[in-house]
């Protein structure tokens, strides 16, 4: 495989894995905060082909859970109900992307069906990972745009304006690299409002995230403006009476598109993680919309961590999306690499 | 000499950087500590507006910051308001437990990252070095979040390790050794967890130092003269890699001392990352710019060692500085 069709491959994969978190209402079975108070901490239901008395089945089935009777966590299945699985079933109405509404779901069956189990009050953990992939992927993705486009705008100025702006916007960017990242996030986190509601809580932790990581782009981007505003058709284009908005616009903001790319890759797991991490400890989106983080946050209680071992199940979501991106960044960087190589060889 | 003052002067002013912009933001902050007494009934109004008075919290941030730098230089960080003590003595008994973790897990990670990172450069491409690739990018793909949970689930699931904190009970009753020994079993859980989210970084880089060293001309043709391997790499790799390895561990500092806020608190390890965390809830204002500061203190002196390391492996700093 060429590095061309590998990244198309990577890049298509990567994309399927988002098209499928912005779905999520087609592929989730149950609305994320539909609360069933019969089964809080339900473990994840099996899926059969082969019934009690050694039949086939092509259609797989579910055997009903009830609780066991008396107790409030221990679930038994009941074999004399089974319930094969349907597709395509209309249920709780959803928005694909906030605008378009639907009612049908990959899924379902005539009682409630669990495949990863249930939280505390009864909630669908699959529905809530999926739902809360939309939340915590989203954060991610536009804080690096912000970030980026911060970086973006500071590096150029400081690159191509140079002189004493350069020296001031090196200085701050040096302050914002010299604290441990998790702990400035901390900091910018601290001195913001506290107690809001989900939506809020949302915009401003994606605006903190992004706002805090500008300083390694804006140095990488001003690298580049130094070095591209001082190439000959740089130049040459300056002694046409090329205004330095056009320069910047036509000839040097585009060299920087590569390293941006590979500075999204690198930046979008690296948010996702850090927004996973704010609502983990409660500093970030609250309950009841469900993300990544805070479907982790019961596991600070013992008693969670050692009895619903399925409460773990939402710190995978994430793995598929870090490895994506992963190979992403990788296979950017080396095109790049080989890009600059193939460049020098060809002589100008 | 200049060099090495040149770089303390720059970590000093980094310092002082970090303060302003720490105060700036907080400045920032809607409402703080006394705001959230107002809804209490049992304060009134009047005693209030004393205890405003006493912290001085209406007062411009200017007049604030000079007052509190000044404090700072005297070794005092200011007032808690949370736990009506000052800051200083609260934060230094968690620094400490901290700079334990993080100092435990940097020698721990380097020194699994280096003999690695070496034996790997020297079997690039190979099946070996290709497996150890792969076994990197899978602790590099699990999160740091995911993989501090799921330590927890299996020390607790297993009962092997102490499922958190730092001590056992009746830990003031127990003899040198134990003290040290309870202490050290209540640290491989959270230092584990630490050196597996820095590792694959960090072992990808020493392996690349170490590969481009083994390329350059100069050992081709030491090799040629017959010299032994492991003179070969102790007398002629190693320092040739330095350079990049060295400023490597300034920025190791910082992924662990970032990763370990989390780490402690998943696993209650009675450091700053708890502490900081609870006096962000509270708004306990002084004690959120003294970890801050705190923090990135413990940064910048890592990444003054760095130099100082620095300036003793590489002649040509030494060079660029002459007769001194």
């Amino acid at each position: 495989m060429s590095g061309r069709t590998r990244l198309l491959v990577c890049v298509a994969l990567l994309g399927a894995l988002h098209v499928g978190v912005a779905y999520a209402g087609f592929f989730a079975p149950y609305d994320p905060a539909a609360q069933n108070r019969e089964h809080p901490y339900a473990p994840p239901m099996r899926l059969h082909f082969v019934d009690a008395q050694g039949g086939l089945h092509l259609r797989p089935f579910f055997y009903a859970q009830p609780l066991r009777a008396g107790s409030f966590d221990i679930y038994e299945e009941d074999q004399t109900r089974a319930m094969p699985v349907k597709f395509f079933v209309s249920g709780a109405p959803y928005k694909v992307l906030g605008v378009l509404p639907l009612r049908t779901h990959l899924f379902g069956g005539d009682l409630p069906v669990y495949l990863l189990g249930t939280d505390g009050y009864g909630r669908d953990l699959l529905s809530r990972v999926l739902f809360g992939g939309q939340v915590s992927l989203f954060a991610g993705l536009i804080g690096a745009g912000l970030t980026l486009s911060i970086g973006l705008c500071v590096g150029a100025a400081a690159g191509f304006w140079g002189g004493w702006k350069d020296e001031v916007l090196m200085r701050v960017a040096e302050l914002f690299l010299a604290l441990p990242w998790i702990y400035l996030l901390f900091a910018v986190r601290a001195f913001l409002p506290l107690a809001v509601p989900p939506l809020k809580a949302f915009l401003l932790v994606v605006v903190v995230i992004g706002a805090v990581g500008w300083a390694r782009p804006a140095r990488m981007v001003r690298g580049i403006v130094l070095s591209a505003k001082e190439r000959d058709f740089v130049r040459a284009a300056r002694g046409f009476g090329a205004s330095g908005g056009y320069l910047l616009r036509r000839h040097i903001l585009p060299e920087t598109a590569g390293v941006l790319l590979t500075q999204a890759a690198i930046l979008v797991p690296q948010f996702v993680l850090a927004e996973m991490t704010l609502s983990f400890l409660g500093l970030g989106v609250p309950e009841p919309m469900p993300s990544w983080g805070n479907l982790l946050a019961s596991l600070q209680h013992y008693n969670v961590l050692v009895s619903y071992w399925w409460m773990y199940l939402p710190a995978l979501a994430m793995v598929p999306f870090f490895l994506g991106y992963l190979v992403l960044a990788s296979l950017l960087q080396r095109g790049a690499v080989a890009y600059k190589i193939e460049g020098a060889g060809s002589g100008v | 000499m200049r060099f090495l003052l040149r770089r303390l002067g720059h970590a000093v002013s980094l310092l002082v950087g970090v303060s302003v912009l720490a105060f700036f933001f907080s400045t920032l902050a809607p409402g703080n500590y006394f705001d959230e007494m107002r809804l209490n009934p049992q304060i009134s109004a009047e005693r209030l507006s004393s205890l405003r008075a006493q912290y001085q919290v209406d007062r411009p941030m200017a007049v604030r910051y000079v007052r509190w730098a000044g404090a700072v230089l005297h070794g005092d960080l200011g007032f808690s308001f949370a736990y009506n003590t000052p800051v200083a003595p609260l934060l230094w008994t968690r620094a400490r437990n901290t700079l334990l973790l993080t100092g435990t897990a940097t020698l721990s990670v380097w020194m699994l990252a280096l003999p690695l990172g070496v034996w790997s450069a020297e079997r690039l491409g190979r099946p070996a070095d290709v497996t150890l690739s792969w076994a990197t990018a899978v602790l590099l793909i699990v999160p740091d979040l995911a993989l501090a949970l799921g330590l927890l689930v299996l020390a607790v699931r297993s009962g092997w390790l102490p499922p958190g904190g730092m001590v056992s009970v009746g830990f003031e009753r127990f003899s040198t050794a134990h003290k040290l020994g309870d202490v050290a079993s209540h640290m491989v859980l959270p230092v584990t967890a630490l050196v597996a989210s820095a590792l694959p970084v960090l072992l990808r880089h020493v392996r690349a130092a170490v590969a481009e060293a083994l390329e350059a001309p100069f050992l081709r043709a030491a090799e040629g003269h017959g010299i032994s391997r492991r003179r070969l790499l102790y007398r002629y790799v190693l320092p040739a890699a330095a350079h990049p390895l060295i400023a490597l561990f300034g920025f190791s500092i910082g992924t662990l001392l970032s990763g370990s806020l989390l780490v402690e608190v998943v696993m209650s390890w009675p450091g700053l990352g708890p502490f900081l965390l609870e006096a962000i809830l509270a708004r306990d204002l002084y004690v959120v710019i003294g970890g801050v500061l705190l923090s990135t203190l413990f940064l910048v002196a890592g990444n003054f060692v760095a130099d100082l390391l620095l300036y003793w492996a590489d002649p040509r700093i030494r060079a660029e500085t002459p007769g001194r």
